[in-house]
């Protein structure tokens, strides 16, 4: 399918004539619309979900009680009759939640917007190397999307397996009851995955294929270098999973039993695929934050970043250890405890390159000129609190400490210090650094702090809790703790959390108006409003199309800030080099990179 | 910032992968091709181990003859391939449109003998799906003792049917290829398309061989 639209795409230069209102908004093949699309698709999608977590916080902050008044009135009686949500509705929301927040919200956030927008300005290309393969990209998501909303609407309501749609569960709607919401479950992923496809196909071509003049392999922008690591992640990692989901679909329709332990199918085999799949779709979802992270900290602790090329090895090691890890995720299926052995090892040296990252953004942070501004509060909050996700995994990892944790509110707790506190505090963190690049204003400085510091405060309020809860053994998808004794001393700690949720959910709104108010009214950007060295800031804000007047050239890596030979505290990596020739003239001298070959 | 600026751009990138953009594409995308099919296979690699008595011994059910006549076929196939695309590096239009009128003609035959095969094994009660297999092997009466399992089955037309499907889409992306060369769209200078779709196709005749060897042979 895509080869046909690879021939059909235009020819690297692009033609700058006035385009239609569609061709301009709606069909852009302009990586910086495209990734504005996907900003506002993932800002709603994530929305979405967080409206979601706010229902299944009510049910366990206050089980039995109805909705409050005008959530009561939106849902059906198979649904929450009379405002009390039912046992089935919450495992859709629960199963919902977590893949709209995992498919629809974070990777279009995050691969999808900075993927866009980041390569081909911080490596000087005029734009993506397939522009129309970018637009089918963007594109399949809002279907996928709405083929997944669809199933709230269907009979039997929205797929209720969970997330990692296990089977047997999944496979028949007997145990369920969700038939047809189970299939457009499946469906839906079966599409986006093409949209992921097309995305990485697009960005590793760029980003080997198109960079700019003297860009050599170690003068690119962690950021990209992040993107560019997921997008190989995405590639490989992406297709496992369609071809299990097909599987998976055909057991369900058709009747095959690849799954089904009636017809002597493996329902372990769809866990294996499933994190085999799921496993680098982890660090699909983190390592983009820390590209985002090392870029504003270097930026605003106006120091070069520690330990580039570590960072760059660690990311790339992280990518590798990724593939071989799946295994943690089931310890509890029975597997052959020395295999659980090999996946506890290959999983704590993950530890490794993640330390590594760690102590290069605090070695930066170290005695630099701090700039506390909105960008750096959440990627330090970002810092931070993945030394808390990751600090909790190494429980995770190792089995014998797992088999008692397993599927407890602890993994609900750790998922959520990585996947929140530092996928979407990364993700807070490039929107408010690139905001301006995008739109051409920067947000508001105050609203954005006050904004920051609630929702630390929230976040952690919220989700620290829950590691209690899981010790105390708590169940990851429990409708209902109160059933149980043991857990009813839980029910005022379940309240807190709630609240808490509550207000983590409502201080997005700031965000939100913040967003859109300085969509207008913000402050005007200029070029490089935060002093910053890589070539994206060299364009106008926001960048027209074919971003570059000329082709840049590079000169040095990007990081250069506070070079002692400088007045500048920053040093652009297009800045010819200055040499004082014997006439005292300034002569530039190009660098041995742009010789070809050289 | 005028924009007859940006079109005077030249593109001189960093020497990266001597390939042009397209090859580079088409080579990634195959990649994740690959773990497409290494999917499939890992399920089936795992459920044949699993459940030995699920399989048959080779030939009891598949019509190996058969599918070995039209495995040759497909690699005839991607020897037209090349003979199209050393035409058109030649220069010979004629050439380039004979050659991929043959390339689609044979992998059009290709998807039409599978087509057919599928309707036998059918006919023989080997299918996919759980409830309906009851395979009674080549050649015998419509009756007798049921032979293999569903699994042997289900993950038959897993593999090939994908593969199939991938053949097919290889033959419409060449019948576009061939309108375009009628319409003379392809050069010496710019054969871009013509090797393109060149890779995509080597790559569905390569993965058929691993196919044929461990689902009609092994």
């Amino acid at each position: 399918m895509s080869t046909t639209t690879a021939m059909e795409t235009h020819t690297g230069t692009a033609e700058h004539h006035e385009l239609s209102f569609i061709r301009k908004y709606i069909f852009s093949t302009d990586h910086k619309m495209i990734a504005k699309q996907f900003l506002f698709g993932g800002l709603m999608f994530l929305a979405l979900g967080g409206a979601l977590a706010v229902m299944i916080r009510w049910q366990l902050g206050f089980p039995g009680r109805p909705l409050p008044m005008p959530l009561r009135i939106l849902f059906p009686d198979t649904m929450a009759p009379g405002g009390i949500i039912l046992p089935e509705f919450y495992n859709s929301l629960v199963t919902m939640h977590a893949t709209f927040m995992v498919f629809f919200a974070l990777m279009p956030l995050m691969a999808g917007v900075f993927g866009n927008l980041l390569i081909p300005l911080q490596i000087g290309a005029e734009d993506m190397a397939f522009p129309r393969i970018n637009m089918a990209s963007f594109w399949i998501m809002p279907v996928a999307g709405f083929i997944m909303l669809a199933s709230f609407f269907v009979e039997g309501g929205a797929a209720g397996a969970g997330w990692t749609s296990y089977a047997p569960l999944s496979t028949s709607g007997e145990w369920t009851g969700v038939y047809m919401g189970q299939i457009l479950w499946l469906v839906s992923l079966i599409v986006l995955g093409f949209s992921s496809i097309l995305g990485a196909l697009n960005y590793v071509t760029t980003v080997i294929n198109m960079r700019a003049p003297g860009m050599t392999w170690f003068r690119i922008p962690l950021a990209t270098w992040s993107i560019f690591i997921t997008a190989w992640l995405l590639l490989l990692a992406i297709p496992i999973l369609t071809g299990g989901l097909l599987l998976l679909l055909f057991d369900q329709t058709i009747g095959t039993a690849f799954f089904r332990p009636e017809g002597s199918g493996e329902p372990l085999l769809w866990q294996h695929i499933f994190w085999f799949f799921g496993h680098p779709e982890v660090y699909i979802l983190i390592l983009p934050a820390m590209g985002f992270v090392s870029e504003v900290i270097a930026c605003r602790s106006r120091k070069p970043i520690f330990g580039y090329h570590s960072m760059v090895v660690a990311m790339v090691s992280i990518g590798f250890l990724g593939w071989v890890v799946w295994g943690h995720h089931m310890f509890q299926s029975g597997m052959n405890p020395l295999l659980g052995m090999t996946f506890v090892v290959t999983t704590v040296v993950i530890a490794v390159p993640s330390a590594i990252k760690t102590f290069n953004w605090m070695g930066t942070l170290w005695r630099g000129n701090i700039h506390f501004d909105t960008p750096l509060l959440h990627a330090v909050a970002f810092v931070a609190l993945f030394i808390i996700g990751g600090l909790s995994g190494i429980f995770m990892a190792s089995a014998p400490v797992d088999i008692y944790i397993h599927d407890t509110y602890f993994i609900v707790a750790h998922l959520h210090y990585v996947l929140v506190g530092g996928s979407l505090f990364g993700i807070f963190a490039g929107i408010t650094f690139w905001y301006p690049k995008m739109f051409g204003r920067m947000m508001n400085e105050g609203l954005g702090k006050v904004h920051f510091a609630l929702s630390f405060l929230f976040y952690n309020m919220a989700f620290f809790p829950m590691h209690n809860l899981g010790v105390q053994g708590m169940m990851r998808r429990i409708y209902d703790p109160n059933q149980y004794e043991f857990l009813q001393g839980l029910q005022p700690l379940n309240t807190f959390i709630s609240i808490s949720i509550f207000l983590f959910v409502s201080t997005q709104m700031i965000f939100a108006f913040n967003f859109l108010w300085s969509l207008r009214e913000g402050k005007v950007a200029g070029n490089n409003p935060w002093k910053s060295n890589t070539l994206l800031w060299t364009t106008p804000s926001p960048p027209p199309h074919g971003n570059f007047p000329e082709m840049p050239t590079v000169y040095r890596g990007p990081y250069e800030y506070s070079h002692p030979d400088r007045e500048e505290d920053y040093w652009p990596q297009d800045e010819p080099p200055a040499t004082t020739g014997s006439g005292g003239e300034t002569v530039t001298t190009p660098t041995p990179e742009l010789v070809p070959g050289g | 910032m005028s924009d007859a600026a940006v079109t005077t751009m030249d593109r001189k990138p960093m020497p990266g992968m001597m390939v042009y953009n397209k090859k580079l594409g088409m080579w990634v995308f195959l990649l994740s091709e690959v773990m497409f099919f290494t999917s499939l296979i890992g399920t089936y690699v795992i459920l044949r181990f699993a459940h030995p008595d699920h399989w048959t011994d080779p030939g009891v059910v598949l019509n190996v003859p058969l599918t070995a006549v039209n495995t040759f076929l497909l690699i005839c196939s991607s020897v037209t391939m090349v003979k199209a695309f050393a035409s058109i590096q030649q220069g010979n239009q004629k050439g380039l449109q004979m050659w991929l009128l043959a390339t689609i003609l044979i992998g059009a035959t290709f998807v039409g003998v599978q087509a057919i095969e599928y309707n036998a094994l059918l006919g023989e009660g080997f299918g996919p799906v759980l409830d309906l297999y009851h395979a009674v092997g080549r050649g015998n009466p419509h009756e007798g003792p049921s032979l293999g399992g569903p699994l042997y089955g289900a993950t038959f037309y897993a593999m090939t049917g994908f593969h199939g499907a991938h053949v097919t889409i290889g033959v419409f992306c060449l019948i576009f290829v061939y309108i375009r060369s009628l319409q003379g769209a392809y050069t010496q200078d710019s054969l871009e398309g013509v090797e393109v779709i060149g890779l995509y196709w080597h790559f569905v005749d390569l993965v058929w061989i691993l196919l044929f060897t461990i689902v009609y042979l092994i």
